[in-house]
């Protein structure tokens, strides 16, 4: 199978923050928020390099949320920066009326998403973020798996007329895409060609996918790893072409199972090609104080789940041929 | 330059136009929408520069935002008679496929609407945010914003005031419908808000009050007055004094009519007290 070298563990949010920096050079109409998380969200060198295009707005997401839609009124491309459970939860209202319904042209940019913020426990994570955000209609739902990808993320949204979700996380993790590489909206990335099993993960599982493609080819299994940074709207094309070919699913993402990425792949799938499928995600559970590695292995979000959900669907796939291949 | 007999006749036909259209559909808020015509009708006629025809970005006029959206015939009449759109459309106010929604969105591309409001007490955060870009252009012109007094009890409100003061946006003027009602009843009863003034003061805001807030050339007097209160460092919030169901006796001074269509009787009564001027649609 396709090898994929970590080049050095970076977290996603110094991703976003870096796609900030650049904005702030290239992109002028480019402006950022934060409710008092600045450090958090990486972007003091955004701000150092345009003071005046940043809006530092306190402990106060609604009204953050709402300073944003205004400023799309006048030609801004607003980035609000907040953890994910303010992002979404929390704001839920002012994004549905003043940015989804309205139309603007608002970037909410959500960090320390799912669990792996790690010690300080749940009332800070959240599990339901993605389910929240792509409920809304208009809303683009975005979680990239890496450094060099959030990079790339946050570049492209700028371009994209219409409100988004951005979601990154605080641990370092393995930053393996090209650093140069070009995002597209909507469009699924093929990390590795298989035959025996798609498995299809967001964000941080994508990693951990591949780490288990590797563990699965071990074992003679063939596993097709599809990286979909791009949960709303969800590329169907490249699902269905997939699991066409190898009959059964697993989706992988870090995020409640009700409302995630599995959802919306089942969807598609019941719809036009229904097959077995196994879920990698939080069991409609909160979260806890940890390490984020003690966390993703509590919860069952590691490449050892992976290689367990995989031998699980194999077995069904094997027990209903019937739904193995199409046509 | 209209003069005060003619707006003043406007704002009677305004008022026509939102008993027909909440009648029309028998729903909808004509107390609130009654309490603010002749604040519409200023508005639109005296104090803002605008210019003709209608953008989403509005660079190079000034903007209103209205907070508390259920008063949404006041607002599409007012419109609708300045031009934004055609009259007749009034017809469809509340009715499938309309641009007319019962609270006002940008959703059906309704030209004059920048944001959609309804769920209360976001227009403040929308009307600063678009105040800041105005200052990112270098576009002297004002933002505005309507509230209800009663929408003031949502937090988000607080937040925007304390920011817009922190902030020196000071090329904004908030102005509160303080007419002391509210859907359960008097403000008062359902949740004191004690000294409006001094509260927006204690925030930082200079403030004046206009008393009779329907009577037009108060109302124009004191929003200019409220215009040379701008670029001096401070955001402007200004107390307009209104009667709820304003020009229908038996809708005054009352909560009852804040979310009540009339009957068709009531309708016909209230109508001849208001009778028809520049023409109805």
């Amino acid at each position: 199978m396709k090898k994929y070298t970590d080049t050095g563990k970076k977290d996603t949010r110094s991703g976003f923050g870096a796609g900030m920096t650049v904005l702030g050079r290239t992109n002028p109409n480019v402006v950022a928020l934060c409710a008092d998380l600045v450090g958090s969200l990486k972007i003091q060198e955004f701000i150092d390099e345009n003071p005046e295009r940043f809006f530092q707005v306190g402990i106060a997401e609604a009204n953050m949320m709402g300073i944003a839609a205004g400023l799309t009124i006048g030609g801004k491309i607003p980035f609000t920066g907040t953890f994910a459970n303010f992002s979404t939860g929390r704001v839920y209202d002012q994004i549905r009326q003043s940015i989804a319904y309205s139309g603007k042209n608002v970037k909410i940019c959500a960090s320390h998403a799912g669990l792996t913020l790690g010690e300080d426990g749940a009332t800070h994570q959240i599990l339901e973020d993605i389910g929240l955000m792509k409920m809304l209609p208009g809303m683009t739902v975005i979680n990239p798996c890496d450094f060099n990808q959030t990079k790339a993320a946050t570049l492209a949204v700028a371009e994209h007329q219409g409100p988004v979700y951005l979601r990154f996380g605080r641990p370092k993790v393995a930053n393996f895409t090209p650093e140069d590489q070009q995002f597209e909206i909507g469009k699924a990335i093929m990390l590795n060609e298989g035959t025996d099993v798609t498995i299809i993960a967001t964000g941080h599982l994508v990693w951990e996918s591949l780490i288990a493609a590797e563990a699965l080819e071990a074992n003679g299994i063939s596993a097709e790893v599809i990286n979909i940074h791009t949960i709303k709207p969800l590329d169907e094309e490249a699902i269905l072409a997939s699991v066409a070919k190898t009959g059964c699913v697993v989706t992988a993402e870090e995020h409640n199972y009700y409302g995630g990425l599995g959802e919306s792949v089942a969807r598609v799938l019941v719809k036009n090609h229904p097959a077995p499928q196994e879920f990698i995600a939080t069991n409609d559970t909160f979260g806890e104080s940890g390490t984020p590695d003690q966390l993703m292995e509590k919860y069952g979000l590691n490449n050892k789940a992976i290689v367990k959900a995989v031998e699980k669907v194999l077995e069904r796939k094997q027990a209903a041929p019937s739904m193995n291949v199409q046509g | 330059m209209s003069n005060i007999q003619q707006l003043n006749d406007l704002a009677t036909q305004v008022r026509r136009d939102i008993l027909r259209m909440v009648h029309k559909v028998n729903s909808g808020h004509p107390g609130g929408s009654l309490g603010c015509t002749e604040f519409f009708i200023a508005m639109y006629n005296e104090i803002m520069e605008l210019k003709d025809g209608f953008d989403m970005d509005g660079i190079d006029e000034d903007l209103f935002f209205l907070s508390n959206g259920h008063i949404s015939p006041v607002f599409y009449s007012v419109l609708a008679r300045k031009g934004y759109f055609p009259v007749e459309e009034l017809n469809t106010f509340r009715m499938i496929d309309s641009r007319l929604q019962g609270h006002p969105t940008t959703h059906e591309g309704l030209p004059g609407v920048r944001v959609a409001s309804g769920s209360l007490g976001q227009g403040m955060s929308v009307a600063i945010g678009a105040a800041l870009a105005k200052k990112l252009n270098k576009d002297n012109h004002l933002v505005y914003s309507l509230h209800g007094d009663g929408e003031l009890q949502e937090g988000q409100n607080w937040e925007a005031i304390m920011y817009a003061a922190g902030n020196k946006v000071d090329n904004y003027i908030a102005t509160v419908d303080y007419n002391g009602q509210q859907i359960d009843g008097a403000t008062n009863d359902v949740l004191p808000m004690g000294d409006l003034r001094a509260k927006f003061e204690a925030f930082g805001w200079d403030v004046l009050e206009i008393k009779e807030g329907n009577d037009l050339e108060a109302v124009i007097n004191g929003m200019k007055e409220a215009k040379t209160r701008t670029g001096k460092g401070k955001p402007v919030c200004v107390i307009l004094h209104t009667v709820m169901g304003n020009g229908v006796d038996f809708m005054m001074h009352t909560h009852a009519w804040h979310g009540k269509a009339p009957n068709d009787e009531q309708l016909e009564t209230a109508l001849a007290q208001n009778p028809e001027t520049v023409g109805d649609y």
